[in-house]
């Protein structure tokens, strides 16, 4: 092919990614760094600060204090995620793909249809469900006698957090299901008959033939669930307000970015600290997506059928 | 999904808010966090307007309250917001007029309907541009339910002790929820608990100044006994009241099942729509005091968009705004805010009516923390709203909570380094 045709269909297969990427991720992320690097002035003004706001954001305790315990609340955040939200997924792809499986498509439908829904509406129900003043939540603990159990979870600084997370495990599980369910079914029957004949029973052969193969995407969800957990925010937003109470249990880096870049009440935007919020938060995620990348990744091992 | 999300939702609103404006030349759009109010501008309020300005239509836009600030912030900058803008008091809108989004209103007429204190929260710190006209105040107090209190034989509390005598006889009835008030949106223990029952002690305006040239500290005795009195609120608070949110609480009174509820004025409205039938009651005063006080809080102003492409219809419309007719409207037809014209108003609603005769009997103020104390980080509005929830919780003695609101300050603000 001669070049110029080949440069002009590079342009036309790449040019409209590239023009998309560049106008609506790429100069966003570099105006948000470059942001950082300044601090407003009341007269509107930007002055050149260089790596001052990230100091301040690290060593100032005003700011440092929120900062780390935002960090620390959002890896909760994420273990949580990890611990419990991809293994009933993984579970739930293992059952749904069992071969005599009745309302397959149903169960499927239900257990994925959360995640279709707003946060504002899972927050709303879930704060009705969880009220101590109208919920059915005591309601259903009493029934089975463990009604002393019952706490205004919510609003328990000790408590707050595990909740909020555990309603987002609850929204988000149809998403490593759904992954995790497609890569069960893309392993060819042969290998499962054959394990069969070899003795191997259905349990064993899932251990040992099913999920070796699917490792690949459990990585994938893996690093799926690190990045939209250190990007989260809406969900506590909607339950729990900006300030993230009580006492800022549930705050994680989100909230305290929006809070800081919005403002909150008589506490004014700070766009220049916001963005060197919104800097670090690229920091943490881009840390965790390069160990995946070269730790993780390269290790895996891949069959084609 | 993210902060990527809100941004587009953001920007999406201020695209679609372009175009409708584009629509018809002429027509002044109201930016506005009441969108409780809504129905009432459109209603009452406009119709008003435009029956003597016929040549001029409004539109009222309200947003969510707590979306207002970044969005009205993401309008202005992208210049899509709206021709008349609602002003919240204090701080959020002087950085507007500082930063040329609002203009001076000194010379409307209507101005000098209002006294200083009126202005105060709209008005430059040397005293000489206003760029708000004042529209309303709102006053903290309680608000109880009549027919509960006829059942169980009470009278209104004029004390504290009275009134914790009062909250032990109906916690004894168990019937009802003694008061009403929830710590999960924290606000509210900070507005409806910390600045309702707090200018008793601090003595009003005296102890609010006294913060501001820094002769007065956040540790002294009266902000520790606040946060002690307080503390002892949460016994007679309903059941879980730690995640009971501020549509929960408006409910739970509304319903019935509450007999006192710690209020702002403006929920006035939203319990006549329930048909509860209440009565209001001040702040007791506490052991030993003789002068009472009460929060009587310049809480919304309204100004013009400096880009505004209609600033002649828009000061004839803001000259209204301070005029007598509306404040005649707004005091009767949103009861429970009070207009801050010195126009004589006549209030036909008896609660609000209650609520504004404490201007005659006690000395106003604003909340303490509105005028410059929350310009630094932390932010003493949002540290007030952490630590009262905290010590309604019972997770923070009140000691601590004064020290730490205290210490918060004393990082940023020169007059309290002292």
């Amino acid at each position: 092919m001669p070049q110029g045709a080949y440069l002009r269909l590079l342009l036309f297969f790449l040019g409209p990614a590239v023009l998309v990427y560049s106008l609506f991720s790429i100069y966003p992320l570099l105006a948000t760094i470059i942001n950082s690097l300044y601090s407003r002035q009341n007269d509107g003004a930007y002055l050149w600060e260089g790596l001052g706001n990230f100091r301040t954001l690290l060593l100032d305790p005003t700011w440092s204090v929120p900062f780390w315990n935002a960090l620390r609340n959002n890896f909760i955040f994420f273990l949580i995620h990890m611990c419990v939200q991809n293994p009933i997924g993984l579970l739930l792809a293992a059952l749904l793909s069992l071969p005599r499986l009745r309302f397959r498509a149903t169960y499927r439908t239900l257990i994925f249809m959360p995640t279709m829904l707003s946060v504002v509406v899972i927050g709303f129900v879930w704060q009705l469900i969880l009220s101590p003043l109208w919920g059915i939540a005591r309601m259903f603990l009493n029934f089975f006698g463990l009604g002393f159990l019952f706490a205004p979870w919510l609003g328990v600084e000790s408590s707050a957090l595990i909740t909020v997370s555990l309603i987002s495990v609850w929204q988000f599980v149809g998403i490593p299901m759904i992954l995790i369910y497609t890569a069960l079914l893309a392993i060819p029957d042969e290998l499962i008959d054959a394990a069969t004949v070899d003795g191997l029973n259905q349990f064993q052969a899932f251990v040992w033939v099913k999920l070796p193969l699917i490792w690949p995407t459990i990585g994938l969800v893996s690093i799926l669930t690190f990045v939209n957990n250190f990007n989260a925010f809406d969900l506590i937003y909607a339950m729990k307000g900006a300030l993230a109470g009580p006492n800022f249990s549930t705050d994680i880096m989100g909230t305290l970015f929006y809070r800081t870049f919005f403002g909150n009440q008589l506490q004014l935007g700070n766009p220049s600290m916001g963005s060197a919020i919104a800097t670090m938060m690229l920091i943490v995620i881009l840390t965790g997506v390069m160990v995946y990348l070269f730790l993780v990744q390269r290790r895996i091992q891949r069959y084609s059928f | 999904m993210c902060i990527k999300g809100l941004k587009t939702l953001l920007l999406g609103a201020a695209a679609a808010f372009a175009l409708a404006s584009a629509a018809s030349a002429g027509t002044l759009t109201i930016e506005s966090w009441r969108n409780d109010d809504a129905q009432i501008w459109k209603d009452k309020i406009i119709p008003a307007f435009e029956k003597a300005h016929p040549d001029i239509k409004i539109e009222f836009t309200p947003t969510a309250p707590k979306e207002y600030n970044a969005a009205l912030n993401a309008k202005l900058e992208g210049g899509t917001a709206g021709d008349i803008i609602t002003c919240r008091p204090f701080d959020a809108s002087l950085e507007l007029y500082n930063k040329g989004y609002l203009v001076s209103l000194n010379e409307l007429s209507t101005m000098s309907n209002f006294s200083d204190v009126a202005k105060s929260a709209w008005t430059t710190d040397d005293g000489k541009t206003t760029f708000c006209v004042p529209m309303a105040s709102v006053i903290h107090g309680f608000i109880y339910n009549k027919d509960i209190f006829k059942e169980l034989g009470l009278e209104e509390p004029k004390t504290e002790d009275e009134f914790f005598a009062v909250l032990e006889k109906i916690k004894a009835n168990g019937a009802y929820v003694p008061l009403v008030l929830g710590t999960n949106d924290q606000w509210e223990s900070a507005t409806m608990g910390f600045q309702n029952i707090g200018p008793n002690y601090w003595k009003g305006e005296e102890g609010r100044k006294a913060l501001i040239d820094g002769t007065g500290k956040l540790t002294d005795p009266a902000y520790f006994s606040t946060f002690a009195t307080l503390a002892k609120w949460a016994p007679y608070l309903g059941d879980g009241f730690k995640a009971q949110t501020y549509p929960d609480s408006q409910n739970l009174f509304g319903l019935g099942k509450g007999a006192i509820y710690a209020a702002g004025s403006w929920d006035i409205s939203t319990f006549r729509a329930q048909k509860v039938n209440m009565g209001a009651f001040k702040p007791p005063l506490p052991a030993g005091a003789t002068e009472c006080y009460i929060s009587d809080h310049t809480d919304i102003g309204i100004g013009m968009n400096a880009k505004t492409k209609n600033p002649a219809d828009a000061k004839v419309f803001l000259e209204w705004i301070g005029s007598e007719e509306f404040a005649n409207i707004l005091g009767n037809e949103l009861p429970g805010f009070f207009p801050l014209s010195n126009a004589k108003v006549t209030l036909s609603d008896d609660v609000a009516q209650t609520f504004v005769n404490w201007r005659g009997e006690c000395k106003s103020t604003i909340r303490n923390s509105y005028q410059i104390l929350s310009r630094g980080t932390p932010n003493l509005e949002n540290e007030m709203w952490n630590v009262s929830a905290q010590v309604i919780n019972g997770a923070m003695t009140p000691d601590a909570a004064a020290k730490q609101l205290q210490d918060g300050l004393a990082k940023w603000y020169a007059p309290q380094q002292k």
